[in-house]
């Protein structure tokens, strides 16, 4: 283990700010002094550390110095062979794992829960996609991990694919078999990518899901800036002992920005060392404020908070204790009825809402009297609003059905039809709805009956649906002449 | 030498008052707790460096969060108080031979346990076989109470710090639930001076007026506290706080008060104009949600 004392990116910054270096070169703002209005905003300290690469700064396209100790530290960290740091959040991450081991028309194993990152991958290198449905809670609505089984069928069936890929956890915290899948796909030759958005604190609390570099993975996509603590947007690509490190940082270079922020890559240093010293602590008093909050909301009725409850040795290997999940429909109120409320009436905004579920965010940041009001907010809303739960529309999980490569479906020549004609076309983009940010249509999928009410039924609801061309979703992009 | 404790009201104004010497000082679970003697207001409590009583003036205070209340109230019997650890309020209460029980759920214990020691002319009352302390989030508290209270008295600090649960819908709600069907419930309600102050003035009657028929605002004249104009809230579920005052009934206790009388209690509600102008968009709105 290194001297994870040491945060390299940090200690360049602070000696760079005490050298009094006089910027001729960009950003152009030189230490905010041109740009008032945005310093007194954002502070003078944080300007200060807008600066651009240079020698004793190092360059995050072509890391020698600071940028790669502090990667090495990372990975160290983390117990993995390389680490990356990546400027555009997990979703460059996911893409550069996948671009990395895709190219056209080879296979890659998935569940279909994965997030649009992953969708917008195959859109660029082609690869088929091989979805696994993941198996379904009929009772929470929520789509679970992939069942050991339903992933030895796909291998065995497409024993040519290059990878397979796992969400670690899933957004809501379920964890498939990750060790077995690891075993199976390299087995069979196949590289095994791990999508670990929600992951971090996986590899620094006790008792917590097995994570992707110890189950064996050969990367993972980590979002330091969810539970880590880093900010938005900067996350980490890690690697194993089989990778080769310098091809992928060539695939990173493809997409990613050679004006890499300091901002974000010290955000990252800071939070990677905050982590390796104090995450074992950080994560147990996390866990313990998520178990008291489902405690107390358990105890009001109606609401069920789950956590390790849940698990059942396969679809839901295991579950990330920090998370707090809360399922709503026995108040008569859906998941984002309640996150509604919760943000229009009590001034609390929770991370999502869905059909039968919401999600709350837990992390170090949060103090006892603030899980207090939400328990509270939950409490009063049970009171104020429970009503009957018939015609509140149960989760149907919809199998896709893949006609076209996304990626041939996504450049082939379009239609743009208002969205009631387009039932048993080719859909040429993606319908996400966020949340959860789970895929309903990807380009090359056949559009169905099922499909088109579900969209109907979160527009009515008040979910976010995004991807089309048409922001308003109503009308979509269909393959011309299938 | 002079010591001089200051605690800035806004950026750019502050009360300072000469300290003799600090009796006490430490940091609990949830604040710094201060205790200080002072030439001008006796003892003094502060938390986190903001003033919460003076054994000089701490009676307008203590006496306007319980008589107006229980004047109004018929047949108050059981009483909850949220925060007032320091037992000004519970003393004021235990006036009453009426009241049958007095619960009180503050969050810190050693604000009582220093009360006790440093300032028993406010904690004289906390021994009273009526009252119980429950050490507990008043939020937290208050979720599990329902049917539960005649009045319910929020005796808190400010609402930026650790009684911030106490100035939310959510807790109104609560309070709500937890009174019986006559309930009332008085609040502390920040001064509508400074611009800051005065837009937690709205934002918490906004919130109350959603949960409560009837919900007014009075005031007292409180010389440390900030702009030395205090708002406090009476929300209920029945009685009008003007309206039906039994005065005689109030006398007939025997209580001599020195700030509350029956008089003064209708006038407290008249509140002036710039009061009202903050507060009557939010009451109207509120009033006709419900």
């Amino acid at each position: 283990m290194r001297d994870q004392n040491r945060a390299p990116v940090l200690e360049a910054l602070t000696n760079h700010k005490a050298a009094r270096v006089v910027p001729f070169d960009v950003p152009g703002h030189k230490q905010g002094r041109g740009n008032t209005e945005l310093t007194a905003f954002l502070g003078r300290a944080c300007m200060e550390a807008d600066v651009n690469s240079s020698k004793p700064l190092d360059n995050l396209c072509h890391p020698i110095s600071v940028i790669r100790e502090a990667e090495e530290l990372a990975a160290s960290a983390f117990g993995a062979r390389n680490a990356f740091f990546m400027v555009n959040g997990t979703t460059s991450a996911v893409q550069s794992m996948i671009l990395s081991v895709c190219g056209k028309g080879d296979k890659i194993i998935l569940p279909r829960n994965v997030h649009r990152s992953v969708i917008g991958a195959l859109v660029l290198c082609g690869a088929v996609p091989v979805y696994v449905n993941p198996q379904t809670d009929l009772r929470l609505g929520i789509a679970l991990g992939m069942a050991l089984e339903d992933v030895r069928r796909a291998i065995e069936q497409n024993k040519d694919a290059k990878a397979v890929f796992v969400n670690n956890p899933t957004y809501y915290g379920i964890c498939s078999n990750i060790e077995e899948i690891v075993k199976l796909a390299h087995k069979h030759g196949m590289a095994v990518l791990a999508d670990e958005a929600h992951g971090t604190h996986f590899y620094f609390g006790e008792d917590m899901p097995k994570s992707a570099m110890a189950a064996g993975c050969d990367m993972a996509g980590i979002s330091m800036h969810k539970s880590g603590g880093s900010l938005t947007q900067s996350s980490l690509l890690i690697s194993g002992p089989n990778v080769n490190a310098n091809y992928l940082r060539q695939v990173i270079g493809l997409t990613q920005t050679t004006s890499g922020s300091y901002l974000l890559m010290s955000s990252l240093d800071i939070s990677r060392r905050n982590l390796a010293l104090r995450g074992a602590e950080i994560f147990k008093t996390v866990r313990g404020l998520a178990q008291y909050a489902r405690d107390e909301i358990n105890q009001i009725g109606d609401y069920y908070a789950y956590a390790r409850d849940i698990v059942n040795g396969d679809t839901i290997f295991d579950f990330d204790p920090t998370k707090l999940s809360v399922h709503t429909l026995d108040t008569g109120l859906a998941g984002i009825e309640v996150y509604d409320i919760l943000r229009d009436e009590y001034d609390i905004q929770v991370e999502f809402g869905d059909i039968a579920n919401i999600l709350a965010y837990i992390s170090v940041g949060d103090r006892e009297r603030d899980i207090e009001r939400l328990v509270s907010a939950l409490s009063e809303i049970r009171r104020r609003k429970k009503r009957d739960k018939s015609g509140l529309m149960r989760f149907e999980y919809i199998s896709p059905v893949v006609k076209a490569t996304p990626q041939e479906a996504f450049y082939s020549p379009k239609r743009l039809l208002p969205i009631e004609q387009t039932e048993g076309l080719i859909c040429a983009e993606s319908v996400m709805c966020y949340p959860p940010g789970i895929p309903i249509l990807a380009p090359g999928e056949q559009i169905t009956r099922q499909i088109l009410e579900y969209i109907d039924y979160m527009k009515k609801k008040g979910g976010s649906l995004t991807g089309p061309e048409d922001l308003t979703i109503e009308r979509l992009n269909v393959m011309k002449g299938r | 030498m002079q010591l001089v404790f200051t605690e800035k009201h806004t950026r750019h104004v502050g009360l300072c008052i000469e300290v003799d010497r600090q009796l006490y000082c430490s940091r609990s679970r949830f604040q710094r707790i201060d205790i200080f003697d002072s030439h001008e207001f006796g003892r003094i409590l502060t938390l986190d460096g903001v003033l919460m009583l003076t054994e000089k003036d701490e009676f307008i205070y203590h006496e306007m969060m319980t008589h107006v209340p229980l004047a109004v109230h018929p047949r108050a019997k059981d009483i909850l108080i949220i925060g007032g650890g320091d037992g000004g309020t519970v003393r004021e209460l235990c006036r009453y031979d009426s009241i049958r029980r007095i619960d009180l759920a503050e969050i810190d214990e050693e604000v009582v346990s220093v009360c006790k020691e440093y300032l028993p002319q406010v904690a004289c009352g906390l021994g009273d076989k009526r009252v119980k302390i429950y050490y507990e989030d008043g939020l937290r508290f208050i979720r599990r109470c329902s049917d539960a209270y005649d009045v319910i008295i929020v005796d808190s600090t400010d609402p930026f710090g650790p009684g911030e649960g106490l100035f939310t819908k959510e807790f109104y709600g609560s309070c709500f639930k937890a009174l019986k069907n006559d309930g009332i419930l008085v609040n502390q309600h920040e001064n509508p001076f400074y611009p800051e102050d005065a837009l937690a003035v709205r934002r918490i009657h906004q919130r109350i007026v959603q949960s409560f028929p009837i919900s007014r605002l009075y005031q007292a004249h409180i010389p440390t506290y900030p702009s030395g104009h205090w708002l406090f809230g009476f929300s209920s579920k029945v009685y009008h706080p003007v309206r039906d005052v039994d005065t005689d009934r109030w006398k007939q206790y025997g209580i001599a008060a020195r700030y509350y009388n029956t008089n003064l209690h209708r006038a407290a509600f008249a509140l002036p104009t710039y009061v009202e102008d903050i507060i009557k968009d939010v009451e109207d709105a509120g009033i006709s949600r419900l």
